[in-house]
């Protein structure tokens, strides 16, 4: 089994004029993507909803300077980062059929580093 | 003791047909491309070495035992100074599963790959071409060449790429790309940049590839349409350049020149595949069936090619498919040039043709006939500055100067 990110990226203005019955709507799809992950026999370790990006701050580390605090997200993209998965799978082709499942415009799916003492490179 | 020619000749011919089928015998073993490359390397270095003592009968089974042993004596190493759990996926035993190059083929051409990634690949893994030779035969240079393959194979081991073939519902999309990569190397030899108008190397590659997809999946209509469509086009090639050098337009070509026994393989394999199915490949082998069993040029079944044109557009519209379904319409006996002309206008507009010679050359051809020869001329000069190869330029030139 392996460990892959899903990083949702979606239109923030339609999340911005959603309904009460469109928010339980998109809901109630992640709930049925859920239960299709449990289905496949892969399995969700995590995993958030975002406030908007214009919410966001980043802090660049500056080699002999004051770290930078500036309003907003790192990459500023047309189609926001909103939410995150963090799903165990038993390969790519796997993680990728899920991702086909999940309730979101856009989805990159990223392989988790394995950080274990077994997996630093070789001495 | 065998004379070393005769060694080298041999060792030769395995890398060619057994390449393959060994390094894909040391993947299922170890998962670790890189790994299974160098073993089997090695092996085919230790080839050299020991078969002047004699050549084993079966030389592609020495190998995959000899690369197998190989990896599994440096897996040990390497497991022993790390203290780490055995890597080994399967145990050792079973040498030889016929469909592991198969599984090989599936993870270079993962749609997960870039399609310049999965094409350097395939040709570095399947056919066996040293880093050099792939970008040789891409018309890239070697660090580039090395820079996608590092690439590539580094997000299939941190990616999770599986070494497996695709479950039935997942196969004809999966297909496809193998397909295509197949396709692209074949077409890229056939319509090679630069002075030669064919590159024997990638073309001959292309066809090996078909032949293995062919027998490594023989319940599937398409690998074989592909094996067919590519050799009647291989059939035709020396009767497309003219004994001077110039390209020879298919309507223009001496049909006796052809190779029969090529194009018998081919028109078998696109009549049996066209009973199977009607896929892409299927469907374009099929008109190059009508093309070359036609008596001439001009008594070619051009409302059938149409048909056929019309089919892939059903399934497969891209705009190329459109710009040969309009000039084979241009082509049937008393066709309406002006309705084909505005069709060709209509393309114009697509992006994706917008660098691609044949739309103009096209237009040209519907142009002359329809006498309009300095809008003729124009198209023809359009062409010319698009066309990269240099025996497609010097026709369109000719034809452009017999308009004045």
């Amino acid at each position: 089994m392996a460990q892959y990110m899903f990083l949702l990226f979606d239109s923030e203005e339609w999340y911005d004029n959603l309904t009460r019955d469109e928010w339980q709507q998109a809901m109630k799809l992640h709930g049925e993507f859920a239960a299709a992950v449990e289905k496949a026999g892969a399995r969700i370790l995590g995993g958030e909803a975002l406030e908007r990006s214009s919410t966001a701050s980043t802090v660049k580390n500056r080699e002999g300077a004051e770290p930078l605090v500036t309003d907003g997200p790192f990459i500023e993209t047309r189609e926001a980062l909103g939410g995150f998965y963090v799903i165990e799978a038993r390969d790519l082709d796997q993680a990728l059929e899920l991702a086909k499942l999940c309730p979101s415009g856009n989805i990159e799916v990223r392989p988790v580093m394995p950080t274990s003492e077994d997996a630093a490179p070789p001495a | 003791m065998t004379e070393a020619v005769e060694v080298t000749r041999v060792v030769d011919r395995v890398h060619r047909e057994s390449w393959s089928t060994v390094l894909a015998s040391v993947v299922r073993l170890t998962r670790d491309l890189d790994l299974a490359e160098d073993c089997t390397q090695d092996a085919f270095v230790r080839a050299l070495r020991t078969w002047p003592d004699g050549i084993p009968d079966n030389p592609a089974g020495w190998l995959t035992t000899v690369a197998r042993r190989l990896a599994l004596d440096r897996l040990r190493r390497e497991t022993n100074l790390r203290r780490k759990l055995p890597l080994l996926v399967e145990e050792p035993g079973d040498a030889e599963q016929p469909t592991d190059p198969l599984r090989l083929v599936f993870t270079c051409c993962h749609p997960a790959l870039a399609r310049e990634s999965q094409v350097a690949l395939t040709l570095r893994l399947i056919c066996g071409l040293t880093t050099r030779e792939v970008a040789a035969v891409l018309l890239i240079a070697e660090a580039t060449a090395a820079a996608r393959i590092t690439r590539a194979k580094k997000k299939i081991a941190a990616a999770g790429i599986p070494y497996r073939i695709p479950a039935d519902h997942e196969l004809p999309a999966r297909m496809d790309v193998v397909l295509t990569v197949v396709h692209l190397v074949y077409t890229a030899g056939y319509v090679a940049t630069g002075a030669e108008l064919t590159r024997t190397d990638l073309t001959g590659r292309a066809i090996e590839l078909a032949r293995l997809l062919e027998r490594l999946m023989p319940d599937e209509p398409e690998p074989q349409a592909l094996l067919g469509l590519l050799l009647m086009t291989e059939a035709r090639g020396d009767a497309r350049v003219s004994t001077d050098g110039e390209l020879v337009l298919l309507a223009d070509q001496d049909r006796s020149r052809w190779n029969g026994k090529l194009l018998a393989e081919g028109v078998a394999r696109a009549t049996t595949a066209l009973q199977r199915g009607h896929g892409r490949f299927a469907l374009q082998a099929a008109v190059a069936g009508l093309h070359v069993t036609a008596p001439s040029w001009e008594q070619t079944d051009w409302r059938q090619v149409v048909r056929m044109y019309d089919a892939m557009m059903v399934s497969w519209p891209t705009p190329i498919v459109a710009l040969n379904r309009v000039a084979a319409r241009s082509l049937v006996p008393g066709a309406d040039l002006e309705a084909v002309l505005a069709e060709l206008d209509a393309l114009d507009k697509e992006p994706a043709l917008a660098a691609y010679a044949y739309l103009p050359a096209t237009r040209a051809d519907v142009l002359t006939r329809l006498d309009r020869r300095p809008e003729a001329a124009e198209a023809y000069e359009k062409a010319i500055e698009l066309t990269a190869n240099e025996t497609e330029r010097r026709f369109l030139t000719a034809r452009l100067t017999s308009l004045r």
